[in-house]
């Protein structure tokens, strides 16, 4: 292999796409970097090897660098987020059980709409609702927490939310130990091909442009190897942007079905990748498109906003000063490393590097380098929107 | 704080469990409680309010301890990974043994050490033992993949046993490669042939 040694954690998720397109499709070597993909076993354990200096880059939680920046969490370290590597990607299941009584109660699932499926749901759980996460410190559990705390299911009182490792989740779930989950591919698909769950919503139903995964590496990292960091930026930008090219998605599902990473079979991993889902064991065709994006709108800028969004939502849950964590968070998405990645690349990105999170209805042509940058719509269901420059007490 | 410290191990499978135990035993006079089923992990912990809990890295069910970083009531004791207040290089040494271990907020560093260090030395050991029962797997695999290719010369030339790895070895040594390799392409071969 060709190029600067490098070593690059990941867990077997469909968004780890992007890190393994980087190394199997060529773009890491185009920036002379060799890349070492490290399986992890756990999303704390992954955290730890990428803290203590065991690998330089991790697939991560968006949360995660957040949470650490605000102390939350087992260990303490500086994060940084230098791209964001997918947005969306997860998806709500609930039980067979559970989903026989929405359809006694006249529900049809969409695998639309979060306020019809959020009401269905919540009508038809006796008791607490148990939901099963990959992480305390996860955009599904911000989601859950979001969409259920607005549709009047308060946590923790009627909400119980727990973790459980994604490839563990459909055994909970036939064990009878969580009701529902909120969970990344192919984990969802895996618990319908199973028989013991039916998919309610994609999480892109509750935020339409949430950052899922980031690649995160060392705030220490970042500023003794710039060029690196610089490097690693592109070879994942490009990385997206193939993986956004017809045809490329069914070809990337061969690779990810490979032993040495998903080692999952590539029909299921391609229902993720081109949106065209079963949602029960009893089939049930559905199709979302941008499922889950690694490319379009811009999808790979860290917005300082989202960070900003995941530390205000951290902060209300554990009790923390919100405005002191907005600012924490900012820091951790390093919008400034990523623009000046790419600066000449022939790459447009946007003028500003805050938004209004949930203001974008429709495809928004925005200011950029060269004024034709489209931006994805990005609402929240209940279509509040979030100022990250708001927040003042 | 009582002289005696409560430890919790999350291992599945019983015999290693045991040699765990039995490992920090020796290090000293502790209140050791195993949990071997993944369900419910976190409630289970959170129950016996351990001073430390030790567990396999590779586990995924170690996601689950990560809840208890958090503390989420009022008389709840948040468990801290060590790392926070102790020493980096321990956390680094037990993690590349491949334990983890999350200790509760406070405990002296000079009664966590002997416990962490006597879970190191028993983990180092599962990773010995684990790369010598893959070596013998491999080197099992390779004889018979040998054994194989033998047997196909054996028929295509007519020669007898020790002829047919003699021809095996003369073709790797010429060739600069391992008689495995040869003898794997000979069967790949034969195989596509057949």
């Amino acid at each position: 292999m060709n190029g600067l040694p490098l070593k690059a954690g990941f867990i077997p998720l469909v968004d780890a796409a992007p890190l393994i397109a980087a190394q199997e499709i060529g773009f890491a070597e185009e920036e002379g970097l060799a890349l070492e993909l490290v399986r992890a076993p756990s999303w704390s354990t992954l955290r730890d090897m990428l803290v203590l200096g065991q690998i330089e880059a991790a697939h991560m939680l968006s949360p995660v660098p957040v949470a650490a920046a605000l102390g939350l969490g087992g260990i303490s370290a500086r994060l940084d987020a230098i791209s964001v590597m997918s947005v969306n990607g997860n998806v709500v299941g609930v039980s067979q059980s559970l989903a026989q009584r929405m359809r006694d109660r006249g529900y049809r699932f969409d695998f639309a709409d979060a306020h019809a499926a959020g009401r269905a749901l919540i009508a038809a759980v006796d008791g607490r609702l148990r939901i099963g996460v990959p992480f305390p410190f996860s955009m599904h559990a911000e989601l859950l927490y979001y969409w259920l705390g607005t549709l009047g299911l308060p946590a923790p009182q009627s909400l119980d939310v727990r973790t459980v490792p994604p490839q563990l989740m459909a055994e909970a779930m036939a064990a009878g130990e969580v009701d529902a989950f909120c969970v990344g591919e192919p984990w969802g698909s895996i618990a319908v091909e199973n028989g013991v769950g039916t998919l309610l919503l994609p999480g892109a139903s509750i935020w339409n442009f949430a950052p899922e995964k980031v690649l995160a590496v060392r705030h220490d990292w970042t500023r003794d190897r710039p060029d690196l960091t610089h490097r690693l930026i592109r070879a994942l930008w490009r990385a997206g942007r193939w993986l956004n090219q017809p045809g490329n998605r069914e070809l990337i599902a061969d690779v990810l079905a490979r032993q040495e990473y998903l080692n999952v079979s590539s029909e299921i991993l391609e229902r993720a990748l081109t949106g065209r889902f079963l949602i029960a064991p009893q089939g049930h065709p559905r199709q979302r498109d941008g499922f889950v994006v690694f490319h379009k709108g811009a999808a790979g800028f860290p917005w300082r906003s989202q960070a900003a969004w995941i530390g205000e939502r951290l902060a209300e849950r554990t009790g923390l000063d919100r405005s002191a964590a907005i600012t924490a968070a900012k820091t951790v998405f390093r919008t400034d490393l990523y623009r000046d990645a790419l600066a000449g690349q022939l790459v447009d990105l946007p003028g500003a590097s805050e938004k209004l999170e949930g203001a974008i209805q429709e495809p928004t042509e925005v200011a950029s380098a060269s004024g034709t940058l489209i931006l994805r719509p990005d609402a929240f269901f209940d279509g509040r929107v979030f100022d990250p420059s708001a927040l003042r007490r | 704080m009582a002289d005696t410290l409560s430890i919790v191990v999350v291992e599945k499978d019983r015999d290693r469990a045991l040699l765990i135990v039995d490992s920090l035993r020796a290090s000293g006079d502790h209140e050791i409680f195993v949990i071997s089923e993944e369900a419910g992990l976190a409630r289970r912990i959170s129950e016996r309010n351990p001073d430390i809990v030790l567990v396999d890295i590779t586990s995924p069910s170690r996601d689950m301890l990560e809840e208890l970083t958090i503390a989420s009531g009022p008389t709840e004791r948040p468990v801290a990974m060590f790392v926070d207040r102790s020493d980096q290089r321990l956390t680094k040494a037990a993690i590349e043994a491949g334990v983890s271990a999350y200790v509760v907020d406070g405990l002296q560093p000079d009664r966590i050490k002997p416990i962490i260090d006597a879970a190191i030395a028993r983990f180092h050991m599962f990773q010995q033992m684990r790369a010598e029962l893959e070596q013998t797997k491999r080197a099992l695999q390779e004889r018979k993949v040998i054994d194989r290719a033998k047997g196909i010369l054996m028929k295509a030339q007519g020669i007898d046993e020790d002829a047919a790895y003699a021809l095996l070895r003369k073709t790797a040594m010429a060739q600069g490669r391992k008689i495995f390799d040869v003898a794997e392409a000979l069967v790949t071969t034969a195989g596509l042939l057949s």
